[in-house]
């Protein structure tokens, strides 16, 4: 199969196949969720709930206080991690024409070289993350084939689009459909992973938010 | 050898003096990726040329190349250069017709039996012979008929070098590219729609000066005009690395020269030379005038998805596909609910409790 082959099954079925799984297995997951329900509180809401679950969803975003000097390699790798995933995925301009291109949303980027620095401190956040948790007994306990097999999901669409952008030992137009493959595995495994996280984090948070802001307690 | 008269005197005839020519041969070695001592040699060559026969083949093609190469507002040197290495058979160019034509072609192909060259442009039918016939004979029995005393083969232009737009889906003439169905000769592609003229007057300058072949890519391309993409070499670059895209063709970015990754530019992916050496000597080339590259020196080129979609969108997923996953997502995902709820109940129905008793050691 030629480059050009394999970049047109990767833009055109691959492409197809993998979207399809991803918003299928994402829409199951959350219909799901939401299908459970909670059991409903009977008791006198002391403060609103809605109001603290929207808040905490942001307020978790930074660590409660005293955390980062107590694990400072998990809460500071775990902020340059997900910061720069976030400015890899959705500020480069590639990205941004792509998305564009599927939903007609549209802003500003980010220069080529701003996306190259952000790429190599996810990548090194991510090594760096995975030996502390190959170091520590408890998370090394807790760490399943799962975990791994999404570490690796997570690492290939930036390792390949890192070699894409460079122009590193292949042509663009290989490097372009391996690094599409390697985004449409990231999708597939999307729904059925930890990844799923990226979602159901929102979830997670505001349901914690509401129930302690119902009792009266503050985010 | 042609008995026609050698390159520099036919200069002379069309006022073009030797620093003219020397500079030409200069700019052309440079092209060629060659050391700058070379260029007296590669002038030394040309002058001496005893012009190898060359000879034309023209098959499912749209004369474009030819035009390319000839068709310029003045006689420009790359046409002379052409005709000065004696080009003995060439549809559009010769003024025999008929008998006479083919008969020149294998007058020529005797006299200069495994010294001359063959151009072709266009592809071949494999489906049905009768899609492209010359003097009632397949294309294909002529290429082979031609080839087989040759020196080398230049298939020239995107049809001959890779199919080009006869073999663009559903390829209905079974059209195939030269270098496909030549196995025993050496086949240089300059593909391109059409290819930029110097870069085939550069392939036979290189051939009279050295004997053989310039070096090829992995695609039979030569290295010196398609060793790098026209991206790398767009003066437009670095407005990509800032991240400063045209988002249509007549917005502030289109206005102020912005890149034209976003309307579909192809040149990441396209290995060609006309960002350096460009068109009409040097005026222009499309993304200078405003345009995308439409990536026509790559394989498959006609097929490669939309010329005005980014490289890097996929195409696949509609707003179909999406609809149709995300009702399926929702179908299951609260018949998987419902089954969730419903098992929870039959173990709160069927929970034995536990009692001290049970938790007792028992002797």
């Amino acid at each position: 199969m030629s480059s050009t082959a394999l970049l047109l099954w990767a833009k055109g079925p691959g492409f197809a196949f993998a979207a399809a799984v991803f918003l299928f297995g994402v829409t199951l997951r959350v219909v799901e969720m939401l299908w459970l329900r909670r059991r409903p509180d009977r008791s006198v809401a002391r403060g609103s709930g809605a109001l603290q679950g929207l808040r905490t969803v942001v307020s978790r975003f930074l660590p409660a206080p005293g955390l980062v000097a107590r694990s400072p390699v998990v809460h500071v790798g775990g902020m340059v991690f997900h910061l720069g995933l976030f400015a890899v995925v959705f500020l480069y301009g590639p990205h941004i024409a792509a998305i564009r291109g599927m939903t007609g949303l549209d802003w500003p980027g980010l220069p080529t070289g701003a996306i190259d620095g952000a790429t190599v401190l996810t990548i090194a956040a991510m090594i760096v993350l995975l030996i502390a948790r190959s170091k520590d007994p408890v998370r090394r306990l807790l760490t399943t084939g799962a975990d791994h097999l999404a570490w690796t999901a997570t690492l290939l669409p930036l390792l390949t689009g890192f070699l894409l952008v460079n122009r590193v030992a292949l042509p663009f137009e290989t490097l372009l459909a391996v690094h599409l493959l390697s985004v449409e595995l990231l999708l597939v495994l999307f729904p059925f992973t930890t990844l799923m996280h990226a979602v159901t984090f929102a979830f997670a948070r505001y349901y914690a938010g509401a129930i302690a802001g119902r009792k009266g307690a503050h985010s | 050898m042609s008995t026609k008269p050698a390159l520099l005197p036919l200069l002379d005839s069309h006022g073009i003096s030797r620093r003219d020519f020397t500079k030409y041969c200069t700019g052309l070695t440079a092209a060629m990726a060659l050391a700058p001592a070379m260029a007296p040699r590669v002038a030394e060559a040309l002058e001496r040329a005893r012009r190898p026969s060359v000879i034309w083949l023209s098959f499912q093609e749209c004369t474009g190349c030819t035009e390319s190469l000839t068709r310029a507002d003045a006689p420009s040197l790359e046409q002379l250069i052409l005709s000065a290495v004696s080009l003995d058979y060439h549809h559009t160019l010769q003024a025999a017709a008929g008998h006479g034509a083919e008969t020149a072609r294998l007058k020529a192909m005797a006299e200069n039996a495994g010294q001359y060259l063959v151009l072709v442009d266009g592809s071949v039918p494999l489906g049905d012979p009768g899609y492209s016939t010359i003097a009632g004979r397949s294309n294909l029995d002529i290429l082979h008929e031609t080839v087989a005393g040759a020196a080398a083969v230049v298939a020239i232009g995107s049809c001959a070098a890779f199919g080009g737009l006869p073999a663009a889906a559903p390829n209905p003439t079974g059209a195939v590219s030269i270098g496909s169905l030549i196995t025993d000769k050496p086949v240089v592609n300059l593909p391109g729609c059409p290819p930029i003229p110097v870069v085939m007057t550069a392939v036979i300058a290189h051939f009279l000066t050295f004997g053989r072949l310039p070096e090829l890519d992995s695609l039979g391309r030569p290295r010196a005009f398609y060793g790098d993409t026209i991206h790398d070499r767009c003066y437009r670059r670095a407005f990509y690395d800032k991240g400063l895209f045209a988002k249509s063709f007549d917005d502030e970015g289109a206005r102020k020269g912005w890149c034209l990754f976003e309307l579909g530019c192809k040149g990441p992916t396209t290995y060609n030379a006309c960002a350096t050496v460009k068109w009409n000597g040097g005026v222009s080339f499309p993304i200078q005038s405003g345009h995308p590259c439409l990536g026509c020196s790559q394989p498959d080129f006609w097929d490669a998805g939309s010329f005005y979609r980014p490289l890097s969108q996929p195409w696949g997923a509609d707003g179909h596909l999406a609809a149709n996953a995300v009702a399926a997502g929702i179908g299951i995902g609260v018949a998987a609910g419902m089954a969730a709820i419903e098992a929870k109940k039959r173990a709160a129905a069927e929970r034995q409790p536990v009692t001290l008793a049970d938790l007792e050691v028992k002797p």
